[in-house]
């Protein structure tokens, strides 16, 4: 399903939205192909939810083209939501029944055959490690748990394509993991999967192609390695034990660059061992002894501070989404 | 299948949904079940004795206003179970979805009709050993039950309507119970007549006092006069406004 030949699955062209006089979202445009992973990367109030409420059929655009699974969004919405499923930014899970009734209620609503419905609750409450709880009342469960019982939810129907907006918003790094496990083997099992993030590393661990969005354009697309290659923030730092050693071993490198408060040089390098080995000898040729070395590839970080010129929100605020209750300007989108 | 069959389907499973968060929530069961009926005990041994009803006995008045009680408490509970499905993102997730559009939304209707009905009957039937005593004929009660459902169905529609329109679940909560006021207002506990006329211009012309004269007359066997069709005017007008009010917001509006 990833050949370079198959049809897209999810089309985009010059998608616009503003609320009130904010512009949102100002001509996007945006390919994904079957079977990827494609992330949508930015910071808090980029755009993201606000592209992903458009394309799940929540709300409509403004302007542009959208075609998912071959149907126009706007004129043919149920076919959209028949090969969609959306998994949000807080766990839209019936707190008041229980994991089991959760997926037996998407079942339902999914007009599963009747003799499927208890099958296929049971196969995902296996699949997601919900077996245990699965009698439990989901207000009882743990962050973690809640989110996968969401995305269980989501799959009932056996979507072809998946929505996941900050799928791991406000969950801990072990719950995190497991989320990009299941990630992982929804995308081998074929799934196309539209994922927003503000998470560098995640866009990085998941993705085959990222767009980076900011204040409603995307500024960057490719796979994680065309975008940090798009940066030479690469570069190897060699420290000396003074001053002297570090004055030859700048004169003995061209392209370096001192630092004589730290007794450091910064020498460009794409990370590659050859040419580490090769510098070294010729150090070590010239007498010259390295103390410590540290190697700095480029991460998302240098991306997208370089396409941006900001940095990227490490914390991301979570008091609004997690209180229970809607932001005040709830419509105003992210 | 049909769309028609998927229609009823969808609707069905979404008012089980909401029978089920009934039997599960401590809270809209008091306020559905409960309070009506402790409602109707405080006023018929705690007020009942000093009012005066025209030579009515006070138990045979004051169950049609009870019973109008119990709309009024239904509305809160129902505005804040619609107000927190969409908090929640619950009706989100089925809007995202091929469903019949609006099955969550009937769900809440028909489900609070069901169980304010329940409680209703309760009322009746926890009446009748303290001194409760309708005279009516089976075709008569038959016509009661009908209004009795169709204003808890209008009611219910002009619940979600508040429950969708409300900031929070306090809102919708506090927005709602303007409904359990009214039957005050009205002619349930005491008759118009007591008030001051300034008062009367309103009550003796709200919706609620029309619903009980008639609620009263089908179940004492007396006249309704014209507030039978007065009642149906309303309750049709209420259940199309709420119906409408609600389908705007469900289309404009998403959770945070």
């Amino acid at each position: 399903m990833t050949t370079a030949s198959s049809p897209p699955t999810i089309v985009v062209n010059g998608l616009r939205k503003s609320f009130a006089k904010h512009v949102v979202l100002d001509g996007i445009d945006l390919n994904v192909q079957a079977g990827t992973i494609f992330s949508l990367l930015g910071p808090n109030g980029s755009g993201k939810t606000t592209t992903v409420r458009i394309l799940s059929t929540l709300i409509p655009a403004d302007g542009g083209e959208v075609i998912i699974a071959g149907h126009d969004l706007k004129t043919d919405p149920d076919g959209v939501r028949r090969s969609i499923a959306v998994t949000g930014q807080f766990s839209a899970v019936d707190k008041l029944l229980t994991g089991r009734e959760n997926l037996l209620l998407m079942a339902r609503m999914n007009r599963l055959p009747k003799p499927e419905i208890r099958s296929r609750a049971d196969e995902l409450l296996e699949r997601f490690d919900l077996v245990d709880a699965a009698d439990k009342y989901a207000v009882t469960y743990s962050g973690g748990m809640k989110r996968r019982l969401d995305l269980a939810m989501s799959l009932v129907g056996r979507p072809g394509i998946i929505f996941l907006d900050e799928p791991t918003t406000g969950l801990d790094p072990r719950s995190r993991r497991t989320l990009w496990e299941i990630v992982r083997e929804l995308a081998a099992d074929g799934m196309t999967i539209f994922l927003t993030t503000q998470l560098l590393e995640e866009a990085d661990q998941l993705a085959d192609q990222i767009a980076v969005l900011n204040h409603g354009k995307l500024v960057a697309e490719g796979t994680p390695d065309q975008l940090k290659s798009m940066i030479l923030g690469g570069h190897i730092t060699l420290r000396f034990a003074d001053q002297q050693q570090l004055d030859a071993a700048a004169a003995a490198v061209a392209d370096g660059t001192p630092d004589t408060e730290k007794l450091s040089l910064q020498v460009p390098s794409d990370g590659r061992v050859e040419e580490l080995r090769s510098l070294l000898d010729r150090l070590s040729g010239l007498s010259i002894t390295v103390d410590k070395l540290a190697i700095h590839t480029p991460d998302l970080d240098d991306v997208f501070f370089a396409l941006t010129g900001t940095e990227v929100p490490q914390q991301p605020d979570e008091d609004a989404r997690h209180s229970g209750v809607a932001p005040e300007n709830a419509t105003a989108g992210k | 299948m049909s769309a028609l069959n998927y229609a009823f389907t969808d609707v069905r499973t979404q008012t089980g949904r909401v029978l089920k968060h009934t039997a599960r929530n401590p809270s809209t069961l008091i306020m559905t079940i409960l309070l009506p009926l402790i409602v109707l005990l405080l006023f018929n041994y705690g007020f009942g004795g000093a009012l005066n009803t025209h030579g009515v006995k006070y138990i045979d008045y004051v169950v049609p206003g009870i019973i109008l009680m119990g709309a009024g408490y239904s509305a809160s509970a129902t505005a804040t179970a619609v107000n927190s499905d969409m908090s929640e993102g619950i009706i989100d997730r089925f809007r995202t979805m091929a469903v019949h559009r609006s099955s969550v939304l009937s769900g809440h209707v028909i489900g609070s009709t069901l169980r304010t009905f329940t409680g209703i009957a309760l009322v009746v039937v926890i009446a009748l050993p303290i001194g409760f005593r309708p005279t009516s004929n089976p075709l008569r009660w038959l016509a009661a039950v009908g209004i009795i459902l169709l204003m808890l169905y209008a009611v219910a529609w002009l619940s979600a309507a508040i429950g969708l329109g409300a900031p929070n679940a306090s809102g919708a909560a506090s927005t709602a119970s303007l409904l359990s006021m009214l039957p005050f207002l009205s002619g349930a506990f005491v008759p118009t007549s007591t008030m001051p006329g300034w008062l009367q211009a309103f009550t003796s012309n709200q919706p609620m006092t029309h619903i009980e004269d008639t609620l009263r007359g089908l179940m004492m066997d007396t006249p309704v006069g014209d507030h039978a069709w007065i009642s149906l005017v309303w309750l049709a007008g209420i259940a199309l406004v709420g119906y409408l009010w609600s389908r705007s917001l469900f289309n404009k509006k998403t959770a945070a």
